[in-house]
């Protein structure tokens, strides 16, 4: 208990992991790309610190109203399903996770990224450009209007299509929140033989998937999907002292 | 007499009852499963791209350094499409976050975090050297930054830090270093250069870096 009357000893969140079993490794034999990236060796457990449990403030002045509307770029108006995509940033404590950045980007209705190393044969649209960024609310809120990207070929297997996907960043709090995801939608047929979309571990492939939402559904207008986003949380339980080098 | 009936009793305290079967409470905490990672893919350009990533300190801020560096497959041969993040200390040792218990630092010029793309064959952010932070048990650590690379090919970011070559003494006292093999500590260790300072990130091979779980 020597330390904890010291004043020298800080009082510091301890971000929960989630369990492997339901984590993404980071390698995984079906995505060739892994195998000259993915580290071999284990990692080394990094006890959380002030550098860990701190994180930039990333909010309003990073984005433009526009930015919550990929359907309209260069004066018109993109090509494709117009859908609302909208949900909430938690921690998995159930903690709303306020004025966070979620930055996302996609493919076109013809399954096509405005990128110069795409360059495969579906049209381009010069009415979208893929990116959307939005901050979310006061009780971790989020939702942007965007038009449903289509399934691209991409060559890692004979046949390999990428199931219908929009990718995802975010800051939470926290360096330890940090996360790069993708979202899909329900029902694809083409999550069988994706081994981006099968490589999360089955118990937690749910979790990738949003839901069709009726009740948000804009008559003659757009269909809806709502994706709840949880981030990791800390342990609530106080830890008083330890011997082991960790930060209580 | 129906228990419902009765209306509580304000002078007596709420007390829920202990976790056991039957008594309404569940014995584990509450928790949400946590949303899978997956990969940035080849086209992160789209999304992450920011006309100021690279500046964690203002551009021309004095004693500003560059770190740059590759990041280097398991063949070898560099890695155009990753994303290298920072985070780190101010100068002074402080960090622009609320979340720091000790409060909230602002240092002129000075965001702390900086991201930058790899496509021209290495990464380059510009910063200042970040001050030595306690370890919270009365020490401090090395100076250090935080970093995080996603790359088509990791289906989650890998994290690893820098140190700096310039702060031996520092550095020989600093508990994530001490813990680590003698070997593998370099890996972590950039080299000064003319004009800040330089280190590869190896994915693989002899030299893998250390990379951590956090
Ligand atoms: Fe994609």
């Amino acid at each position: 208990m020597t330390g904890s009357t010291s004043g020298s000893r800080l009082h510091l969140p301890r971000y929960l992991r989630e369990d492997d079993s339901l984590r993404t490794p980071i390698g995984f034999p079906d995505y060739r790309s892994t195998a000259l990236r993915a580290p071999l060796r284990t990692p080394v457990d990094l006890p959380h610190r002030l550098t860990e449990v701190t994180g930039p403030v990333l909010g309003e002045d990073r984005v433009l109203a526009r930015d919550a509307d990929l359907t309209w770029r260069n004066d018109g108006e993109a090509i494709g399903q117009r859908i609302l995509v909208h949900g909430r940033v938690l921690d998995s404590d159930g903690r709303p996770v306020p004025d966070a950045l979620v930055e996302v980007w996609q493919a076109n209705a013809a399954g096509r990224y405005r990128h110069v190393v795409d360059n495969w044969p579906a049209p381009l649209d010069p009415h979208f450009d893929g990116l959307g960024r939005v901050v979310t609310d006061s009780l971790g809120r989020y939702e942007f209007l965007t038009i449903k990207p289509g399934a691209y070929p991409w060559g890692n297997h004979h046949n390999a299509w990428r199931p219908a996907h929009i990718h995802f960043s975010l800051f939470g709090r926290a360096f330890t929140q940090r996360l790069v995801t993708q979202m899909y939608f329900p029902g694809d047929p083409l999550f069988e033989q994706d081994p981006i979309y099968n490589a999360i571990p089955a118990a937690a492939r749910h979790r990738a998937v949003s839901r069709y939402s009726l009740e948000r559904t804009q008559d003659n207008w757009a269909l809806a999907f709502e994706w709840d986003i949880v981030l990791r949380g800390t342990d609530q339980t106080p830890l008083e002292t330890d011997d082991d080098g960790d930060v209580a | 007499m129906n228990p419902l009936d009765v209306p509580p009793d304000p002078a007596v305290p709420h007390e829920p009852r202990s976790g056991q079967r039957g008594s309404g409470f569940l014995t584990a905490p509450f928790r949400l499963g946590t949303t899978p990672s997956a990969t940035v893919g080849p086209y992160l350009a789209i999304g992450l791209s920011w006309p100021d990533g690279i500046w964690a300190a203002d551009e021309g801020t004095r004693d500003g350094v560059w770190i740059r560096g590759r990041v280097l497959d398991g063949a070898g041969d560099v890695v155009p499409d990753a994303m290298v993040e920072t985070w780190q200390a101010d100068p002074d040792g402080g960090f622009a976050s609320p979340e720091d218990p000790r409060g909230v630092a602002s240092y002129p010029g000075f965001r702390g975090y900086a991201r930058a793309q790899t496509s021209t064959g290495e990464f380059g952010v510009f910063t200042l050297k970040p001050g030595r932070v306690p370890d919270g048990h009365g020490g401090l650590q090395a100076p250090h930054i935080d970093v995080s690379v996603f790359a088509r090919g990791l289906l989650d970011r890998v994290v690893t830090r820098i140190y700096f070559a310039d702060e031996a003494d520092a550095n020989a006292e600093d508990v994530v270093l001490r813990e680590l093999p003698e070997d593998r500590r370099s890996t972590l260790v950039a080299d000064r250069t003319e004009d800040g300072y330089r280190l590869d990130v190896h994915l693989q091979g002899e030299r893998e870096t250390v990379f951590f779980a956090v």
